[in-house]
Order: structure tokens, then sequence, then C-alpha cells
């Protein structure tokens, strides 16, 4: 017994009418196809942020749903409260199209154009990145430090008996500086194509806010899904510790590279000194965070998720506890003979992370970063 | 072959319920926290349990107070007035004042089985004070019982049909159900009958508004055309197994909710989305191209209403309504873009009827319109003179290219045809005899308080209130 009321209602943003846009590809088709059945119905209200978004608009341009799609975060709500989610005639399935084209849009936009196929084929991409970049590592520091590379180095400065210094600035500023170059001229031509303004500092710190807290992974309320319709809230738990433990690290590195280069303070440092307490829990969370979220994907019910984009989230997952176990490697063992070729495989893994920064998962964050700075801009804007 | 006297897990059962939607629900988790071993046997599959619930998205409830969601007092008695204002003069005013009473402890009741709430949806305003919206719609609540039943042990069968009732045609006393079910990944995926013994029944299984045979009985051939809203499992097989063993039926056969809604929707299921409430921006024309009521008469919801019954009544049980590019976007976006062409001929050519007819009919209707300040949110001063049937509000020349068309038919959301009930929910038979453990809720009894006419929310608080009484009533019944 539905009856209701619809008496108010005016667009906000008047077309020449209602009509099928021609659309670029097939996940952008089926995404206007659902916006529309979504848009008559607009239970879904309360859930995210991406139904007041699709309520804003009365078509869907191609920028439009690639909007739409990095906005949604996949807590699943909407496919279990659907009464049009399969097996109904209309089959809405709104979070594994909007992964589907989540994931299209990130090698839609990606630069150099030639390497957007590292998306369709990024497990491959990945494990080779680490693999030759480990391999080179390796055999670069063996071959250099020869018979060295078997003894134990202790004392400050004894990373730098391995790869000098000037080496790890070089290389490393050069790898991370073309992989965020790179994500940015990406992240630039997808923030013209969502329709982007100019930036103000309250929408770039609300995003902050609504990003850091997953704010839109929570069901409205309930909990995201996983298995099946009873809300859990463990995606949202492990990623939090995959955000944290990596933001940790990044602060232990940033902090070393401070001390280091502007205090002359060499690493390593004794284990209660700020980098490696950062570093050590960093890491903790960069270790439980990912299998956590490898053991929820492995629990996931399918009807949620773009399973072509499996493979991309494996290897991004499997990245960053590469990145966390190699790390603790090298702290735990760096008094042993171990240190230098552990080192070296660290280094390598954090070369392949960095140079992969803008063909693999790495981007969802960042693209949507910009769909919630662009829907609070849309929120101010009506 | 009826296998013996059996619950679920050869455990006895002390409470059957039929339906497993709001109302089966409400009644199988009360009677369940009172103690009682329950079991829910639902004729849909799990995907499409709980019949028409899946498709609402608010109920209505009484409060003294305004809260965080709900924007203000709405008192019994207001809701009362509200009430009588749509039912008819064979509503049982006491149930339906006891319905408006225990429906000030749903707020609390339904959050505490996990059912949550939220401020009503865009463009529903009217009902932010009054309405509480689900999170999310009906089928999030319903999942949220389902998960509350499941937890306190409530044992539920999909594909499980009830096909036959023992009930004692003079006291009116249940023993048993013969239930159909389908174990559709089972050997063969035969359907076996269990007959299940239990010492009260809940009959929470809707009304009969899917079973078109049924419907054609009082409305003859124009029902064939009709289209179902909702679930295509209310077929109301329970309805007329309890009419058969002598309980009292009360209501008009005839008489269902029905409103006009897009004529391309699904035969079954095309829910909330196939609503049109364009009626007021232009004209409705039959399949012979003419007008045939005043669409400028009623605001919305009336007139939502009103249009499913006169598009009922014309020709091939159609109507469509022509608009022009003026008024395009002044309604809620359809699910279907509408047909759209470049002049009164071609759009009448596209959806099928004569285009020199409609030309004529449109000429008439745009020489008739007399000046006036258009504003669709109160009865406006735009209104034609001279014509029959008159546009008597809202009434602007059709004459701004592109013209847009969406054909109507009459879409049935439930029927009004019910079992008798006391305020126990205690069925009532046709000797005036009170069944002892024979129980109702939901839209199977709702014609007790809602004999016609329909306030928005209002089904659902029907379920909530009587599926509580039933199952706390059923659950006295406990071995």
């Amino acid at each position: 017994m539905s009856a209701e009321s619809s008496e108010t209602w005016t667009a906000r943003q008047p077309v020449s009418g209602p009509g099928v846009l021609d659309h670029a590809t097939a996940s952008l088709a089926e995404a206007d196809r659902l916006m529309t059945i979504c848009n008559a119905c607009r239970y879904c209200e309360g859930l995210c942020a991406v139904f007041p978004a699709m309520e804003r608009r009365r078509v869907f341009t191609d920028g439009d749903l690639d909007f739409l799609a990095n906005l949604c975060h996949n807590c699943g709500a909407c496919l279990y409260d659907c009464q049009y989610a399969p097996p109904h005639e209309f089959a809405v399935t709104v979070p594994a199209n909007l992964a589907e084209l989540r994931a299209e849009t990130w090698a839609r936009y990606a630069w150099p154009a030639q390497l957007a196929a590292a998306f369709a084929r990024n497990a491959l991409v990945t494990t080779l990145a680490i693999v030759v970049a480990v391999a080179a590592f390796v055999t670069a520091i063996g071959v250099s430090m020869g018979s060295s590379f078997l003894e134990v180095h202790t004392g400050p400065g004894a990373f730098y008996d391995v790869v000098p210094h000037a080496v790890i600035v070089l290389v490393f500023i050069a790898a991370l500086g073309y992989g965020l170059a790179a994500l940015s001229i990406s992240l630039r031509r997808y923030w013209r194509a969502i329709g982007g303004g100019a930036l103000r500092w309250r929408d770039l710190a609300g995003a902050g806010r609504s990003a850091s807290t997953l704010e839109y992974l929570d069901g409205g309320g309930v909990g995201c899904m996983n298995t099946d319709e009873r809300p859990t809230d463990t995606r949202r738990r492990y990623h939090h510790l995959t955000y944290y433990g990596f933001a940790l690290c990044l602060a232990s590195t940033t902090l070393a590279a401070v001390l280091d280069t502007g205090f002359g303070s060499e690493a390593p440092y004794a284990w209660y000194h700020p980098v490696v307490v950062l570093g050590a829990a960093g890491g903790f969370g960069l270790i439980v965070g990912p299998i956590g979220l490898l053991a929820a994907k492995h629990n996931r019910d399918p009807d949620l998720s773009d399973a072509a984009s499996r493979p991309m989230e494996l290897s991004f997952l499997v990245l960053l506890l590469l990145l966390a176990v190699t790390g603790f490697g090298v702290l735990v063992l760096r008094a042993t003979a171990a240190m230098p070729l552990l080192l070296a495989v660290h280094l390598g893994v954090v070369f392949a992370f960095f140079v992969t920064i803008p063909y693999g998962k790495f981007v969802h964050g960042f693209y949507r970063y910009l769909a919630l700075v662009r829907d609070r801009q849309e929120r101010t804007a009506t | 072959m009826p296998e013996p006297r059996s619950g679920p897990s050869g455990a006895e059962i002390d409470v059957l319920v039929a339906g497993a939607g709001n109302a089966a629900m409400c009644a199988a988790i009360t009677a369940a926290r009172a103690g009682a071993r329950v079991l829910v046997v639902e004729a849909a599959p799990r995907a499409y349990r709980g019949g028409n619930t899946r498709h609402t998205r608010n109920m209505r409830l009484a409060h003294d107070e305004g809260n965080d969601i709900l924007t203000g007092p709405y008192p019994v008695e207001e809701f009362l007035d509200d009430l009588r204002a749509v039912t008819g003069a064979d509503s049982n005013p006491k149930l339906a004042r006891l319905l408006l009473e225990e429906s000030l402890d749903l707020w609390d009741w339904m959050q505490a089985q996990g059912v949550r709430f939220q401020p009503s949806l865009e463009g529903t305003l009217s009902l932010g004070r009054t309405n509480a919206f689900f999170l999310g719609g009906g089928r999030a609540m319903l999942n949220a019982l389902h998960h509350t039943a499941e937890d306190l042990g409530v044992e539920v069968w999909y594909d499980a049909e009830v096909v036959g009732l023992d009930i004692d045609a003079t006291s009116g006393e249940f023993t048993s159900a013969t239930v159909r079910r389908t174990v559709p990944d089972g050997p063969g995926g035969a359907a076996t009958d269990h007959e299940i013994a239990a010492r009260a029944f809940v009959a929470a299984s809707g009304g009969f508004e899917a079973n078109l045979e049924w419907l054609e009985e009082s409305w003859g051939p124009p029902a064939r055309n009709f289209l179902v809203r909702g679930t295509p499992y209310n077929r109301g097989g329970v309805l007329r197994l309890l009419g058969d063993a002598g309980v009292e039926l009360i209501g008009d056969p005839r008489q269902c909710h029905a409103v006009a809604i897009d004529g391309r929707a699904p035969k079954f299921d095309g829910g909330i989305v196939t609503r049109l409430d364009c009626v007021p921006f232009g004209i409705v024309v039959n399949q012979h191209g003419e007008r045939f009521h005043d669409e400028g008469e009623e605001f919305w919801p009336k007139r939502y209403a009103i249009w499913g019954r006169l598009v009922a009544m014309q020709p091939e049980q159609v109507g469509h309504v022509l608009i022009d590019a003026k008024s395009i976007d002044s309604f809620m976006p359809s699910v279907f873009p509408p047909e759209r062409a470049d002049s009164i001929e071609e759009l009448a050519a596209i959806v099928g009827i004569d285009p020199a007819r409609t030309r004529a009919t449109v000429d008439a209707f745009n020489a008739a319109c007399r000046p006036g300040t258009f504003d669709h949110t109160i009865h406006d001063d735009c209104r034609t003179e001279g014509i029959e049937p008159p546009k008597s509000h809202w009434a602007r020349p059709l004459d701004q290219p592109p013209y847009y068309a969406y054909t109507l038919r009459c879409g049935i959301t439930f029927t009004y045809l019910a079992v008798k009930v006391d305020e126990q929910t205690k069925l009532i038979m046709a000797n005036g005899a009170t069944s002892p453990n024979l129980l109702a809720a939901g839209e199977i009894m709702a014609g007790n308080v809602l004999d016609r006419g329909y306030l928005a929310g209002l089904g659902m608080t029907i379920g909530s209130v009587f599926g509580r009484i039933a199952g706390r009533e059923a659950a006295l019944h406990v071995g």
C-alpha cells in the first residue's frame, strides 16, 4: 500500500525534457538507465551522498555519471534496500554498476592515455612492477656492496651503507614525482569533466572530513553491507586501519626525511624515536587493515562488486601489505645481516608503489575526494 | 501426501503466520518475544518476500511532539479527522481509534526492532510532520524486521503457500493449515504439502489485487487491462480460504485503490517509479482523441486516485496526457521518457490516436482557455470557458512545441475486501461467533478501518499496529 505525495517537486536544472542521451560506453549507458529509475523512486535518498546528487539532475551526462560513480563508496545498502533489484525485471544494481564505471573513469582519465591499459591488466602490471623493481634494487645494491651485502650494519647512517643517501633522495623523488604528476594531470581532467568550480577551503575541509570518517560507507547509519543484507561495519573498520596506517607511515617517512636532511639526524633511530613509533603503529594498521579487507572481499556478495576490478583491488591490497611487511622486516631485523637484503626489497616495493600510483586502485581516494568536493560545491550552489 | 502434524523442525509450533510483510513480521516478532514458537510461511520466494511492504516508504503515526525527524506533533484527534475525511460510513470507529492510539507507540517500537527512520523525501514535505519515512524504504524496513525475527528464532519458509485451512465452521477454531512448499533447489523442485498444526493462526497475507481473474468477477473484461502496482503474489488465497471456511467478509469486492500510472509499466510490480503526475499540466484524451474529465479539478493526491478509476472507465482502459514544452520540467521525472513530436498530429499518430480528431480537441481546448496567472501550487485562475468537460484550474493552451505524451493506465495498489475482526484482531464468523485463535493483520483486514479512500502511510500503520495486537493475542495460546 504505497500511495504517495509529490505535489511540490520542481526541477532545479531545467532542461528541454527527459530524454535518452548517447553515452560513450556501455557502463555509462547502464548508469543512465539506473539513475533514471532511481530518480523516479528516491527511496534511497537518505543512504549516502549519491542519491541527493542524482536528484539535482533530470538528465545524466557522461560527466554527471563519472561524478556519481566516484561519489559512491560501495556500502551496498542500496542494493539490499531496492525493490527493483534482481530478479526484478528492472534489474537495478547500482553498487556494481557504479563500481564498474568508477574503474572505467580511472582508466579514461589516466595520463598518458597510452598507459590506461595498465588498469585493465592491473594485476599483471603491479606484479611486474614489484618483481622488476625488487630485482633491480637487490641486484644493484648487491653488486655495489659486494661482500658487505651479507654483513651486519648498525649505528647512525647504517642504511646509507646499503644505499647512498643521494641515490635514495634522487631515485625516490623522481619516482614519486612522476607518480604524483601523472595522477595530478588525470585528476585535473576529471575535475573539468565533472564541472568542478573554483575551490573553496570550506568544501575542501568538509570533503576531507567526509573522506577521513568514511561518512558515506555506513548505509545511512546502519553500517555497510558485505555478504548479505545484514549490516556489518567491518569494511569501514579495516579501511580506517589501512588508511590511518598508511597516513602514519607517511608521517614517519616525512619526519625521517626532515630530520635526516634538515637536522643531520640519521636513520636508523632508536625504537622509542617518533619515526619508529609512527612507522610501527602505521605498519600495524597497514598489515591488519589490508588483511581484513582481503577477507571481506573474499566473502563479499558478488552482486555488489565489479568482477573485472577484482584483480586490481587484490593487487593493490597485496602491494600495501608488502610495503608494510617489508618495512617491518627492516625495522625488526635491522641489526642482523639480513638488513641490506630486506632494505633492498623494501625499497624495490616502495619504488614499484610510487611509479604505479596513477595506474591502480590507489587513485580511488583522490577521485572520491574530488567527487566529495564537487558534491559540496553543488549543495551550496542550490 | 500431507505429512502428520509437525512443525518446522519436528517440534510443535504455537503460532503460524501467513505472509512475511510488515504485518506478519510485527505479529511474528511480538509472539516470539512472548515466548511463542513461530513459523512464518510466505508464498513468494525470498527475493520477493513481504508482499507490498517492499514498495512502501513510510508509516503514518500519531505523536504528541515532534522530534529531530518528524517536524511537529500529530495528535490522535487530528489523525482521526484525517481518517474520517477519506473513509466511508462502513468503517469501524472503535477499531479506527484503537489503531491511532496504538500508533503512538510505533516510533519507539519500530526503532527497537532495528528499523531506522529518515526525514521525509524530497518533494514530500507535506508528509514530514505526519509520516515517518523508512531509511532506505520499505524493503530496508522489512529486512530489519526479518533480522530481528531471525534473532528471536522465528523460522520463515519461502515459496510456501497456504492452500488449506482446518477451521471449525461453527466456533471458528483453527486447528491446522496445509502449506504447499516448493524447495527450488530441492530434489526435482517439486511442491510438498505439509500439514502444520498450531495453536493460533495469523492471516497477514495481503489482499487479492494481483488476482486479475478475481478482479474480473467484479470489473468484467476491463480488469484484464489493469496493471498491478505491487507484488504478483497477493492473490488473496488465504482471504478466499477464510471466506469459504465461514469467516465474515466485509467491504465491496469492487473497491480497490487504483491510480493512473505510466501505461508502459510492467504488468506487475512496477511500484513507485511508474507514477505520473502530469495530468494538471495538460489535457487527457481517450482512445478516440476526446477529453473526458476536468484535468484541473483536484490537488494531489486526490486527483491521483481519481484518475485511475477514470482511465479504467475509458475504451481500452487508457488515457493519453498531452502536454507542451512549458510544462515538461514541472513534475517528478518519469521512469520512461515521454513520446515527443513537433506537432499535435504527429504526436497523436505516435501514441495511436486519430490525428485530426486530436487536433480538433486541442484547438477547442486552446480556444476555451481564459487568461490567468498560472500557479500549480494553488487552485489558480487559469480555466476554460464554454467547453465540456471544463478544465477548472491550471488551463493553459497547448501551443509550445515540442509536444509530449504519456499514456496512462489503471494501476491497482490494493483491495478493500476484508475479513471482519474485533479489537483483538480475532476473526468474526458469518454466524456471529468470534474465533478463539484465528487472527488477522494488515491489508487482509484493512477494510475494517478503511472501506474506501486512502491516507499516505496508513497501510503500514494498519500492518504494524494490528500485527502487534495479533502477535500478542496469538501468544496467549502458547502451549
